[in-house]
């Protein structure tokens, strides 16, 4: 599986990736929806709603399992994916393009440093194998 | 993960490119290809499963018989040599020890099935409470059992064997050859679907899995893993112990009446349970549908109004039915069909009714 290379990883398997200086967008990886198997179920924020870094933001089901999802920077949610929410399978099929979650308004870049970049990450599935 | 136990299938299933977890101190493949996959492919051709981690304990011997119907709550007297029965296992309070299958193998041998998270508690129970002259033996490893489930497993056996499949009867069991293994060939299952559970010497479990691998692949068998053997059991209304019952509640909370025969003779937990039918039972267990999308889960509380009522013992989002189905424990008063309930999902409750079980039965025409 690919992991973009512009894209930034938390050790909770959610992505982060930005799309200017003030926006990006948030998903869970490619690793996080194959231990979770066939999604069937995506929970979403409101728009407009202010969250902080770890904050949960979302849940994600499975048949095996429900996990919570976390916010990999403090910002505020300026749009959601409603197709996910009416076919959450794309999840698993597609989780780091048609399966984004979240799109955010950051408050600091910086608050990403904490990030991993895709070498950083894919060392840390490794470890976790 | 060192100290966990494969069965002898454990190559097998990397071979199908399972993807293994540990299960009640096993190695078990939870899916294969994917468990939404795995369980339509049972409901409308056949999966095979890979259950030698259920337990498997002998009874041989004069006083075999009178022995076991001391541990169980079934009434195995009645019960003909080839045939099998489900039953439980209870503690002197009534509470469950395990839910388990006895076969009949002959007038004084017997074969208990049991589950694997409780085999080793199980034996020692057992053991403890038998006396007489019997031969109590704890075979688990040296048996496979594999679960060959759907429509189309008579069809698939039938390749394999010379027996008329056909004419095995749910809960009755022949013991010939399967790919030239000898079995015991017995028409029970977990699934809600015609089937067969096979029970032969775990030197041959290669010989037997790929011979009925090779001829399901013409009618549309796939390997089906512990994920959607869940699935299926929570929509055929099958109870599991652990979620559904356990060691806190009794056959007759659980709705398991027909398991528990106050007609015969003495049997460990029955005085309990007749005084419990005396003052009356306080909770039942449910089945209940949600008509929101949610999924009710294990834990999750149960509720009517603003009042707490019980707990979710099993739930999920049918994949049959495509809808949330689950069952759990109310208190009395509440069980009744068409009773409006609401869970508590992550903090918000969602709205469902008291359904009758099973949710799916393949006789109903679902």
């Amino acid at each position: 599986m690919n992991y973009p290379a512009d894209f930034r990883y938390s050790k909770d398997h959610e992505w982060f990736k930005m799309i200017d200086d003030s926006t990006g967008a948030i998903g869970i990886t490619h690793y996080a929806q194959d231990q979770l198997g066939d999604v069937v179920f995506v929970e979403l924020p409101e728009i407009g709603k202010k969250l902080e870094k770890n904050d949960v933001f979302g849940v994600v089901e499975s048949v095996k399992a429900a996990v919570d999802c976390y916010m990999p920077l403090s910002g505020e949610i300026i749009a959601i994916n409603e197709l996910i929410e009416k076919q959450a399978d794309i999840l698993n099929s597609d989780p780091h393009g048609e399966g984004w979650m979240i799109k955010v308004r950051i408050d600091n870049p910086d608050e990403g440093s904490d990030l991993m970049d895709k070498a950083a990450y894919l060392a840390f599935l490794e470890e976790l194998e | 993960m060192t100290s966990l136990k494969r069965t002898g299938l454990y190559d097998a299933h990397l071979r199908s490119g399972g993807k293994i977890v540990a299960f009640a101190g096993w190695k078990m493949p939870v899916q294969y290809s994917s468990i939404i996959d795995e369980h339509q492919t049972v409901r409308t051709a056949a999966g095979m499963f890979d259950v030698s981690h259920m337990g498997e304990v002998l009874f041989s011997g004069p006083d075999a018989l009178a022995n076991i119907q001391m541990l169980v709550s079934n009434d195995i007297s009645k019960l003909k040599p080839n045939r099998a029965v489900y039953t439980g296992m209870l503690y002197p309070g009534g509470t469950f020890v395990d839910d388990l299958l006895v076969y009949r193998l002959s007038e004084d041998t017997f074969l208990l099935v049991i589950n694997a998270a409780n085999t080793l508690k199980d034996y020692e129970w057992m053991r403890d409470n038998i006396r007489g002259n019997l031969v109590c033996e704890n075979v688990t490893d040296q048996y496979t059992q594999i679960a060959v489930q759907g429509p189309n497993s008579i069809e698939i056996l039938k390749k394999l064997t010379p027996v008329d499949l056909a004419s095995i009867r749910y809960y009755r069991f022949e013991r010939d050859s399967v790919a030239g293994v000898d079995s015991i060939i017995s028409r029970t299952g977990y699934t809600g679907e015609p089937g067969f559970e096979l029970y032969f010497d775990a030197t041959f479990s290669d010989k037997v899995w790929d011979a009925v691998l090779e001829t399901g692949n013409n009618f549309g068998l796939k390997p089906a893993g512990l994920g959607c053997r869940d699935t299926l059991r929570l929509e055929a209304g099958m109870a599991l112990y652990g979620n559904d019952i356990d060691d806190q509640h009794t056959p007759l909370e659980a709705g398991l009446d027909w398991i528990v025969k106050l007609s015969k003779d003495d049997f460990i937990g029955k005085s309990a349970l007749v005084e419990q039918l005396q003052k009356g039972l306080t909770r039942h267990l449910i089945g209940f549908e949600l008509t929101e999308r949610a999924i009710p889960r294990k834990g999750y509380e149960i509720f009517s109004g603003n009042e707490p009522i019980g707990e979710v013992t099993s739930g999920t989002l049918s994949i049959t039915l495509g809808k949330p189905v689950g069952m759990g424990y109310v208190r009395h008063g509440f069980e009744s069909l068409g009773t409006n309930i609401e869970i508590m999902v992550r903090g918000k409750k969602f709205p469902g009714r008291v359904v009758a079980l099973p949710f799916y039965s393949r006789t109903r025409g679902n």
